[in-house]
């Protein structure tokens, strides 16, 4: 499966991701706007808490194709973090008490500076977060990962979005269920995942298809029943995360006729709680080449911070970021529905 | 003119029948949202009886709600059919036990 930039897809487009989930027929036109949610209850303009985490997106490149990514990753995506801006990065990081340092991508893994990066994180204290999609771990190249984030203490947050093959597969590919239970039980066997040692598992769920996610703690008990009793397989955590509308899940929803259910739905689900506790009050967002976002989806929109603050990471300021304005729009919805979505699960 | 008497989109319309019976209308959904608040039973086993009922009753606003219901609270496909397994058996099992009443009838006329 390409990427929808490799096909020249027109919802490869920022802007003509934003034009439809705001404008592609009447009924999405007069749906209530995000911004208005948050003014009715005197959030809007959105600002920080305060930044805790510091994720950056390392590059654009997958092994993997999923149906439903929001960052249209794949083997064919070129953009990859430099050095330099690693160093950015750094220096940001040593000159600030953000303590979290969360690496996405595409496959971070993937990055060729991404060991010498979490060497040097682990050299400032900080605690670094990897988004591993799994199957990469199970790859010749990689295979020697679980020992190298075990070293530096990485906490590993993997995709899997069901306890059974064919969902999983349904929206990963065929053949990455088993893939991802061969990378769960390697990292399991050397102390992943286990209560009794400080190496944390987590698993990310997100649903296969137009459906928000139901109770984070319910579901995590059921994935902890089944990947026990079928594979033998601990976590620590799962993190449940609604889809968003827009790159390949846009897609999925237009293709299946469930673009305009979907939005209602979020737009009706929006919990004021879920609004208080959104991840771009805590998150700055590192872009591959070092520009800033208010988190990983806007990255992907392109929508850059506010241009009263800082923009790229090499100018970083700490407390200009905190009083910036977060920019929203519809997809924000995503982050807000029912119990509410963010990188470390639900919110409200 | 749209013929079907089924329409996916009075679902949505539900709360309205309050309009005309507010009193019964609104004991009706505070009842029934109770219903589904944590309870003995987890959500998840309250949306498959609730999908195993929607089939039972045969009501297509209610296989579409509870199917989504099912689905975001973590059931599998395999839990979803034997929910409507567990209809179907309970709806040809109340049929077949009827046949004990024709089994007494038939005795209690034929000599």
């Amino acid at each position: 499966m390409k990427t929808l930039k490799a096909d020249t897809h027109e919802l490869s487009k920022p802007e003509v991701q934003l034009d439809i989930i705001n404008n592609y027929n009447p009924n999405i036109q007069s749906l209530s706007k995000f911004e208005d949610k948050l003014d009715g209850m005197g959030l809007f303009p959105l600002k920080p808490t305060g930044i805790e985490i510091f994720q950056m997106n390392v590059g654009y490149m997958c092994n993997m194709t999923c149906k439903h990514c929001h960052v249209d990753a794949g083997p064919d995506r070129k953009e990859i973090m430099s050095k330099e801006t690693f160093k950015y990065c750094l220096d940001a990081l040593k000159e600030s008490k953000i303590d979290i340092v969360d690496l996405t991508g595409g496959a971070p893994e993937m990055n060729p500076h991404f060991r010498w990066f979490v060497e040097e994180a682990s050299k400032l204290g900080k605690h670094t977060i990897v988004r591993s999609n799994l199957t990469i771990l199970t790859t010749n190249k990689y295979s020697d990962l679980p020992e190298f984030f075990k070293k530096h203490k990485v906490e590993v947050t993997c995709s899997l979005p069901f306890y059974s093959k064919s969902r999983t597969d349904r929206q990963r590919g065929k053949g990455t269920y088993d893939k991802s239970i061969i990378a769960l039980k390697r990292l399991n066997e050397i102390g992943y995942g286990k209560e009794d040692t400080d190496l944390k598992l987590n698993l990310v769920y997100n649903p296969v298809g137009a459906f928000l996610p139901g109770d984070q703690e319910e579901i995590k008990q059921e994935f902890k029943k089944e990947l026990k009793q079928t594979h033998d397989i601990e976590f620590n955590d799962l993190f449940t995360i609604t889809n968003l509308p827009i790159s390949r899940f846009l897609n999925f929803l237009m293709m299946s006729g469930n673009l305009e259910d979907y939005m209602e739905k979020l737009v009706e689900s929006f919990n004021s709680s879920a609004a208080m506790g959104v991840m771009c009050r805590n998150t700055i967002s590192i872009g591959w080449d070092g520009k800033l976002y208010d988190c990983d989806f806007n990255q992907m929109l392109e929508m850059e911070t506010h241009q009263d603050s800082v923009q790229h990471i090499k100018d970083f300021d700490l407390d200009a970021l905190n009083n910036r304005e977060i920019k929203v729009n519809q997809h924000c919805f995503g982050c807000t529905a029912g119990s509410g979505s963010s990188c470390g699960g639900a919110t409200a | 003119m749209d013929k079907s008497y089924y329409k996916k989109e009075d679902l949505k319309k539900f709360g309205e029948i309050t309009e005309w019976q507010e009193k019964l209308g609104e004991k009706f959904f505070d009842y029934y949202g109770e219903v589904f608040e944590d309870g003995a039973l987890t959500k998840r086993e309250k949306a498959l009886i609730a999908l195993a009922v929607a089939h039972t009753v045969q009501c297509p606003y209610c296989i579409d709600a509870y199917t989504s219901e099912s689905l975001e609270n973590g059931a599998s496909e395999e839990q979803m059919m034997e929910a409507v397994h567990v209809s179907a058996a309970i709806r040809g099992g109340s049929s077949l036990v009827h046949g004990v009443q024709m089994m007494n009838k038939v005795k209690d006329i034929s000599m």
